[in-house]
């Protein structure tokens, strides 16, 4: 059993303690937005302006994997976008501070299309009371190859990119694919020498007369008194497709990640000397059993951040919440078997028997607190999987006290119980007040 | 051998009292939701330059000007001296229309203004959040309550026993929360998600405990070390007292040094920790049991015979 322990422990320490000490640092643990800083998103899409054609579920994982794609076209780190309950999406964005361009990148629909000048019946243009173009409602049409009419919308771009127009400033070049080249060169032929709106999302970007026939497959360009940024954006939007759905945006988190750090620093130290003053009362007062307690916590500690270095748990303040508990009650597991111990001594019984008698009775104790603490923390996993913003907090909590209780029971019954017997059967020391009885 | 099951009465007293002082107050403050539960905005307004603190108070009342005719009336504005910025916070407004406001405030107060917004939250989103944190924690305690009604099934009566050990629960969670709706009314301490987190292992703490104590009255009710169920129970507690004292004061170690020295982000969750780790130690001890031995023998309404104002019989 010693053996086995040791291995398992030699294993944990292997994989926590990794090459250059990674620990804690970003490749180490996976920490949560809450302690590392960064921002999360939560949008709602609006499902019921989606084609009709595709189901709920399609169109939520088409946005999502637009958005996925706009985001790491972005360049962030790290980024997750989860589907969350039936129509919301939350995007966390690690180490992003300033939001609000990432904001109205990842949320806007980028629906790219254009439009005519609206005749009056005379056939001249028509303006509205400030005197400027008025243009259709519908997006331009042209016959497409195959003889069918088309819009001509960002769908069949095939590539954007943000460029510098020597008198425009920035803009966004686009290219369009064989089929979309082809209705772009009829509308153009259509609307020479006169404006042509490009709308996005319903809204003007600009309205640039065209001045000559674009030939299929060549280029265009989007002008709008860009900045650098906003050019980027529009390009990155174009490229990873319009939304299938409009997205609206119900909640937003900044943490800063100063603020998250100051504020960790300080917790671990406070952690440290915590759990120090916790070791040295196990010490002093249950003495060698408090030995053999610190060293089977050290292991918990031990095997605790493996458990979340090998599987992907990000820790969150309210995991750390759900760790502290669970150091608790493994403390107490030991306390628990030590005070049964003491109490058989006591009583009479020789060393062995008291070591034996000790875990026997202890055992209902942890076994029915455990279970109580195992069926909140299920319940608890089980609800937090539903799509608010602050459900992974909570099963983040249930996640760790679940494994660290299931954990605690494991290094109280296995490896305190086999040190416990080894140093009884070894004989070392047999006087009684080193395990805390004065007789 | 200390009665503590003999001096009830006086533990029920004192947690009558608490109790009635959280209940009060939760019905006079209630809690002051943070945005979490509420559902709003709140932003950080900086100027370039930095506003002085001398004409602090003359941009603090343009400011709520320029919100309330934003169409935010209800805006909370206040100054940060450190920083020497502006904390606001109202109703839901949406990113286009926190970009509004600053070109607005930009034009009127010809500064450079930012703002960030580091919580935002829809009204439906915070409701949802309350109403599964509320959901949770019944579901979880329905579940305890009838694992403790399996786990002493051979006890007789064990409905009685699950029913105590929750009676313990909702008393350390209406400690907790009592204290906090005080801490609301005097110190302005808003409830926000970390604190349904740290309800949750208040939750927990307390069954493991109360279920410890069980274990022993259930021990000592099936080894038959007392016909009378009162010493039975008081025996038991008194043989827990070690190991519930030292627990809790391992786990006070690790919460007093995380409530003194850890950092500010984690300072009212730790504080919910903090009292329900007391709430919670005394209650597994005076009341978990002596709660049983009084349904056990039909006491209830002796309990309280001696104070005047329960002199009338019941019913």
């Amino acid at each position: 059993m010693l053996i086995f322990i040791l291995i398992l422990f030699g294993f944990a320490l292997w994989s926590i303690v990794p090459v250059n000490t990674k620990l804690l640092s970003p490749n180490g643990l996976m920490l949560g937005l809450d302690l590392k800083g960064g921002s999360q998103l939560l949008y709602k899409a609006d499902l019921s302006k989606k084609d009709p054609s595709i189901t709920d579920a399609e169109a939520m994982s088409s946005v999502i994997e637009k958005i996925q794609r706009r985001v790491n076209l972005y360049g962030t780190t790290e980024p997750t976008i989860q589907k969350q309950g039936a129509d919301r999406i939350l995007v966390q964005l690690p180490g992003v501070e300033d939001i609000s361009e990432a904001i109205s990148l990842i949320g806007k629909t980028a629906l790219l299309d254009f439009r005519e000048q609206k005749l009056d019946e005379n056939g001249d243009p028509m303006l509205d009371d400030k005197g400027n173009w008025v243009f259709q409602d519908e997006p331009a049409k042209a016959e497409g190859r195959d003889g069918e009419e088309r819009e001509l919308t960002g769908e069949y771009l095939k590539h954007a990119h943000r460029d510098i127009d020597p008198y425009k400033g920035s803009v966004v070049v686009i290219e369009w694919d064989s089929e979309g080249g082809y209705l772009f060169e009829k509308i153009t032929e259509r609307n020479l020498y006169k404006p042509l709106a490009i709308f996005l999302d319903n809204e003007i970007i600009s309205a640039p007369i065209v001045q000559s026939i674009i030939q299929a497959g060549t280029r265009g360009q989007i002008e709008g008194n860009f900045t650098m940024g906003e050019a980027e954006n529009l390009a990155i939007q174009l490229n990873s497709g319009a939304l299938d759905v409009p997205l609206t945006i119900i909640g937003q988190e900044n943490v800063d990640p100063t603020l998250g750090a100051d504020s960790i620093q300080k917790s671990k130290q406070a952690a440290i000397i915590g759990i120090i003053l916790l070791l040295l009362f196990m010490l002093l007062y249950y003495r060698l059993p408090g030995l053999i307690a610190c060293i089977s916590l050290g292991i918990y500690g031990a095997f605790l951040l493996a458990i979340f270095n090998a599987f992907p748990i990000t820790l969150t303040l309210s995991g750390i919440a759900g760790a502290i508990l669970s150091l608790g009650m493994a403390v107490d597991a030991n306390i628990l078997i030590f005070e049964r111990m003491k109490d058989e001594l006591r009583g009479g019984r020789t060393l062995g028997a008291a070591v034996e008698a000790g875990f026997n009775r202890a055992w209902t104790a942890i076994r029915d607190s455990n279970i109580t603490t195992f069926i909140a923390c299920a319940i608890l996993i089980w609800l937090g999987t539903s799509g608010t913003f602050h459900a992974s907090m909570v099963s983040g909590f249930a996640i760790t006290l679940f494994i660290g209780v299931a954990l605690s029971m494991f290094t109280a019954i296995v490896i305190t119980r086999t040190f416990l017997r080894l140093l009884v059967g070894s004989r070392l020391v047999t006087n009684l007040a080193a395990y805390g009885v004065i007789t | 051998m200390i009665d503590f099951v003999g001096k009830k009465q006086w533990f029920f007293l004192i947690s009558a009292i608490v109790m009635g002082v959280a209940i009060i107050s939760l019905a006079a403050f209630k809690l002051q939701p943070g945005i979490d539960f509420s559902g709003g905005t709140s932003m950080t307004i900086n100027f370039t330059p930095k506003v002085e603190q001398s004409e602090s108070p003359q941009f603090q009342s343009q400011l709520r000007q320029e919100v309330t005719n934003f169409g935010h009336p209800e805006a909370i504005i206040q100054f940060q001296r450190e920083s020497r910025d502006f904390f606001v916070r109202m109703k839901f407004i949406s990113p286009e229309e926190v970009s509004e406001l600053r070109d607005r405030l930009e034009a009127n107060f010809q500064r450079d203004v930012e703002i960030s917004v580091p919580l935002e939250m829809s009204p439906t989103i915070a409701a949802e959040t309350a109403r599964n944190a509320g959901i949770a924690v019944i579901i979880a305690a329905v579940a305890m309550l009838l694992y403790i009604v399996w786990a002493f099934r051979r006890m007789p009566k064990p409905f009685r026993w699950g029913t105590c050990a929750i009676i313990a629960l909702i008393h350390n969670v209406l400690i907790v929360v009592g204290i906090f709706s005080i801490l609301g009314q005097v110190a302005n301490v808003e409830v926000d998600a970390m604190f349904i987190t740290g309800l949750l292992a208040v939750v927990g703490y307390s069954i493991n405990n109360t279920v410890v104590v069980f274990d022993r009255i259930r021990e000592n009710m099936s080894k038959g070390i007392s016909p009378d169920f009162a010493v039975t129970v008081n025996s038991s507690i008194i043989e827990t007292l070690g190991r519930s004292l030292n627990t809790s004061l391992t786990t006070l170690c690790v919460i007093l040094a995380l409530f003194l020295f850890g950092g500010a982000t984690i300072h009212h969750f730790i504080l919910v920790l903090l009292i329900g780790l007391l709430a919670g130690t005394y209650s597994s001890l005076f009341i978990a049991g002596p709660l049983l031995v009084v349904w056990e023998k039909r006491e209830w309404r002796q309990l309280f015979s001696w104070l005047p104002f329960v002199k009338k019989p019941a019913y």
